[in-house]
């Protein structure tokens, strides 16, 4: 039998549920490699007591014979959760200094909802500074290592960001999936560069009750699993409607691995012009057809489309996501909790607080969006902005007249190595290119790993679809992946003492 | 009709426009589910969400909602379809998301019209410019520690309604006027209970002076005056100082006052530095507010009968002047009173006690209408006394004031203290014939001519009957025998 760590959410649930397996053996399997891979430090808290009272809890529940069924969809699975999700009694840090001892006494809907569901929480996940990055290099907790190299050489990749953390815990089998955030690409991108499956469901799928915001319009919270099942299992216990989050879409749940129907014909898929971009390495542009050959052999037909205002999408993100950012981030003033720094008067104090509580790229996008919402400046950033944004999401409206489906790359690169990019901003925001758009039209995308590059990095391709239509992009992914055949994991080399 | 103001160097204009924050009328907090009751321990009635906790939303309080709608068409005022609530960005340590929910470009309620009524009886159109909702701060206590400032959020995202007038204003008084008749429409409403004194209703006063005939001068903003009487004086103070700094040749600075009650002026708020930009962007945690024509209807068809109405019924159908129908109009709690007094009763004869003696009284004890020792039922009582004569207009004067002291019925007080009126002739005419034999002088001026003498005679008999004789038979009864 395969070690525990090895096995999917999926296969999981059938052993645990044929008593073969207990959530406390799972979960014991899970610590233990958690403990094991501190090198990677995807970790910012680690909480083994509540995991193991968890799994027990669950085993006791399945003794009874009241787990399973609807609530029960991730009974005795544990989890990591990215710490910008609040928990209750567990610290939550979003990455930040300045939420130093911070203890929410609440927990956000989508974890409660995972606990309803019956999952175990193994921990918190680092991640990039108030899921600021796309790297995980901006978090306080530090860097967090991609558990792949290149062939032959030891090098520190980054996991991508800003749900580094999250990705690197499922892809280095310390969890079986993990909750992850995306503004602008923070869980398709590190699941692109750590090979593993990673889904923005559409924007009011998943409620942001409890979630620290970043930029409220394009934050949603989604899975990082290492299967296109696991994903869906995962959502389906993650998503729904919560009163609590005004922007929460009221419309009904599907069953998310039931559209897992492996047969894609007459779907058809587009593929915009728009994604190809100068200079982009040729093996990405190379998996990508294979990606369209993949679906074409698999009965789908492959149309052209173009998405004409893509180019100005990261512009206009790096517009919006600040200016929201500015205005999310003021309530970190050292008044009510985490860091102070006290200072001669209330002004010196927040100063003082606030310098010493932000890293310099969540202080570069606090000033970049207090600019561009001041006086004189607004029309011409922020009102343009939100206009190029209703014209991408125009271009998709158009494209799914003609399309069900959307392939592109994940990423316009594989892993990078730590400190790469770390001193150009620019050179960091252009990993989004391909993962923004989706975002600013409130679309629902998954990065899912599609082969490996020269150097042995696993690169992914990305599937979006229409509002609501999370099932078509599952129903697309799942061929993807079958033809893909991605069965590869990373050399462990962290473990045992190295 | 001329409010101008006589400077050294001419007639001075002065332009008023008033912002008033009026505290919704509701349970719960604008976004939130904690209560909003007033006087509660400091930081008891505060929710996740108004202390502003990582990843809190705010979810809007439909009652708020159609408070506000129903504000709007209390005011005569155009109720906005679709109105966005906006971030207005600033730090303050009563501020705990670090900027106020609002509404800044589009309002749920546009422009309307109210008339005021003025002193001398005439009243004035002025126009309202919009209606917004927005969230209260907390509150930052300075004083009760030498260096540390103490911050109670109870207020924190209570609702309020900003209604922002036109500079239609041409007086202190007529500013008052309109301060006041909002406040009394609101209050018809039920949608803000109007109490300055607990800060639900407070005005943000603009100011400027010009030329007759002029544009528009640069304004002054005097923040945050709870009281008409504060507004009035902050008023005059500003004017006055506004005259002299042009008069003197110099210019008037747009910024933002403060009024000191302690004396009586007005000082700037902070420095042309500390300027805040608000940075004002759609608030994107909320929905913009859409409303059908089917949702205002439904609200309009709630309305009570509003003052000017009300005083218009109670001259075309009660035959009260304008003067009374004005004055009992003026608030909600007076009109209900004197609606359930007049019931049934004549309706003047209601509005000179109501606005007369009772108030008067009620004046004595100082007790607002809404806490009178008496009820409606019993001041109607103690007319009925009076229409079925069983005591007279002067003894009820007398009644009216016991009551005031003990709550008690005026048939039961009649009663007990025997002050029923006399109206037997025959004893009346006994106390005549006494005090006619007893003053024979009298009797002959009265003879030769000399009317008057009658009110000394009536004087005497009440006296002998201790008040109780009904006057009417007195002077009928007196002329008869004086006269054989």
């Amino acid at each position: 039998m395969a070690e525990p760590t090895e096995l999917g959410i999926a296969e999981a649930r059938d052993q645990l549920a044929k008593g073969t397996l207990s959530a406390r053996e799972l979960t014991e399997s899970h610590i233990a490699a958690m403990a094991d891979a501190t090198t990677l430090n995807a970790m910012v808290t680690e909480t083994p007591e509540i995991a193991l009272a968890m799994a027990d809890a669950s085993d006791a529940r399945r003794a009874k014979g009241d787990a399973g069924g609807e609530t029960g969809a991730l009974e005795g699975i544990p989890l990591a959760i990215k710490d910008l999700f609040c928990t209750k009694g567990v610290l939550t840090t979003a990455g930040s200094h300045i939420l130093d001892g911070f203890t929410p006494p609440y927990e956000s809907t989508v974890t409660a909802n995972l606990w309803q569901a019956g999952a175990v929480m193994l921990g918190k996940t680092n991640m990039d500074e108030f899921a600021m990055g796309s790297s995980n290099e901006t978090s306080y907790h530090g860097v967090v290592q991609n558990p792949w190299r290149r062939k032959g050489d030891n090098q520190t990749l980054v996991p991508g960001g800003s749900s580094g953390g999250s990705a690197v815990a499922v892809a280095g089998r310390f969890a079986m999936g993990a909750t992850a955030t995306d503004t602008g690409g923070s869980i398709r991108q590190p699941a692109a560069f750590t090979g593993t499956v990673g889904c923005k469901p559409t924007y009011g799928r998943c409620s942001r009750w409890g979630v620290v915001a970043f930029a409220s319009s394009l934050d949603q919270a989604g899975p990082i699993t290492r299967s296109v099942r696991d994903n869906a299992i995962m959502l389906g216990a993650m998503a729904g409607y919560d009163p609590k989050d005004s922007t929460s879409a009221k419309i009904a749940l599907p069953d998310f691995e039931a559209a897992l129907t492996g047969d894609v014909r007459g779907l058809k898929i587009g593929v915009p012009k728009e994604y190809v971009l100068d200079g982009m390495p040729v093996e990405i542009e190379a998996l990508w057809q294979q990606g369209i050959g993949w679906l074409r052999d698999a009965g789908a037909a492959i149309v052209d489309i173009s998405l004409p205002h893509t180019k100005y999408a990261l512009p206009a993100y790096y517009i919006v996501a600040p200016a929201e950012a500015s205005s999310n981030l003021a309530r970190y003033d050292g008044v009510r909790f985490g860091l102070r720094v006290p200072g001669e008067d209330l002004t010196e104090m927040y100063k003082n607080t606030r310098a010493a509580g932000f890293g310099a790229e969540v202080r570069r996008r606090v000033l970049i969006g207090t600019y561009v919402l001041s006086a004189g400046y607004y029309d011409a950033y922020y009102l343009k902005a939100q206009k190029v944004r209703r014209l991408i999401a125009q271009d998709f409206r158009d494209a799914y007249e003609k399309v069900d489906a959307i392939l592109t790359p994940s990423a316009p690169s594989a892993a990078f190595a730590v400190g790469d990019k770390a001193d150009d901003p620019i050179a960091m925001y252009l990993n989004d290119v391909f993962t923004v758009p989706a975002n600013l039209a409130g679309l629902p995308g998954i990065s899912i790993p599609a082969g490996l590059s020269d150097e042995g990095l696993p690169l992914g391709l990305q599937i979006l679809a229409p509002a609501f239509d999370e099932e078509t992009m599952y129903r697309v992914a799942g061929v993807l992946e079958e033809a893909a055949a991605f069965a590869k994991a990373p050399e462990q080399w962290w473990r045992g003492g190295s | 009709m001329s409010d101008l103001v006589e400077g050294a160097t001419g007639p001075w204009e002065v332009v008023i426009g008033l912002e008033v924050h009026a505290q919704v009328t509701s349970k719960s907090k604008l976004f939130s589910g904690a209560a909003t009751a007033f006087g509660a321990e400091p930081n008891s009635q505060v929710s996740l969400v108004d202390a502003g906790m990582p990843g809190m939303l705010p979810v809007i309080n439909e009652i708020a909602v159609q408070q506000a709608v129903r504000s709007g068409l209390g005011l005569n005022a155009k109720i906005n379809k679709y109105s966005v609530f906006d971030r207005k960005n600033y730090f303050y340590a009563d501020l705990p998301q670090g900027y106020q929910i609002s509404q800044y470009l589009q309002p749920i309620v546009g422009e309307g019209m109210i008339s005021v009524d003025l002193a001398d009886g005439s009243s004035r159109d002025i126009g309202i410019e919009r209606l917004h909702l927005e969230q209260d701060a907390g509150k930052s206590i300075h004083d009760r520690h030498p260096s540390k400032t103490y911050v109670d959020l109870n207020r924190s995202g209570v609702a309020l309604m900003e209604i922002v007038s036109k500079p239609d204003m041409r007086s202190a008084e007529e500013a008052g006027a309109y301060v006041r008749k909002v406040r009394a429409i609101l209050r018809y409403l039920g949608t803000c209970d109007g109490n300055m004194e607990e800060g639900s209703m407070r005005a943000d006063v603009n100011v400027s002076v010009r030329r007759p005939g002029e544009g528009l001068g640069t304004r002054a903003e005097i923040k945050n005056v709870n009281s008409v009487r504060f507004m009035q004086l902050a008023i005059a103070y500003e004017t006055n100082r506004q005259i002299d700094i042009l008069e003197d040749g110099g210019s008037i600075d747009q910024e933002t006052r403060l009024f000191d009650a302690q004396t009586g002026t007005t000082r700037p708020m902070r420095s042309k530095e500390e300027a805040h930009d608000y940075r004002y962007f759609p608030d994107p945690d909320l929905l913009p507010l859409e409303f059908s024509d089917a949702f205002i209807e439904g609200i309009r068809t709630t309305l009570p009968e509003l003052p000017d109405a009300k005083k218009q019924r109670y001259m075309d159908e009660l035959g009260l002047s304008a003067h009374d129908a004005q004055v009992l109009v003026s608030d909600r709690d007076i009109a209900a009173f004197y609606e359930q007094v007049a019931t049934g009763r004549d309706a003047k004869v209601a509005a000179n006690w109501v606005q007369g003696e009772f108030f008067a009284q009620l004046s004595k004890a100082e007790r607002d209408i809404a806490d009178s020792p008496i009820s409606a039922g019993q001041l109607g009582g103690l007319i009925d006394l009076i229409a079925d004569n069983t005591i007279s207009g002067k003894i009820a004067k007398d009644v009216l004031e016991f009551m005031f002291e003990s709550g008690r019925d005026a048939a039961d007080i009649v009663a007990e203290k025997g002050l029923t009126q006399v109206s037997d002739s025959g004893a009346i005419e006994g106390e005549i014939d006494k005090v006619i034999a007893a003053n024979p002088d009298k009797v002959a001026e009265f003879q030769s001519g000399k009317d008057k003498v009658l009110g000394w005679f009536v004087g005497q008999i009440m006296q002998a009957t201790k008040g109780k004789a009904n006057p009417q038979m007195v002077n009928q009864l007196l002329r008869e025998k004086l006269k054989a």
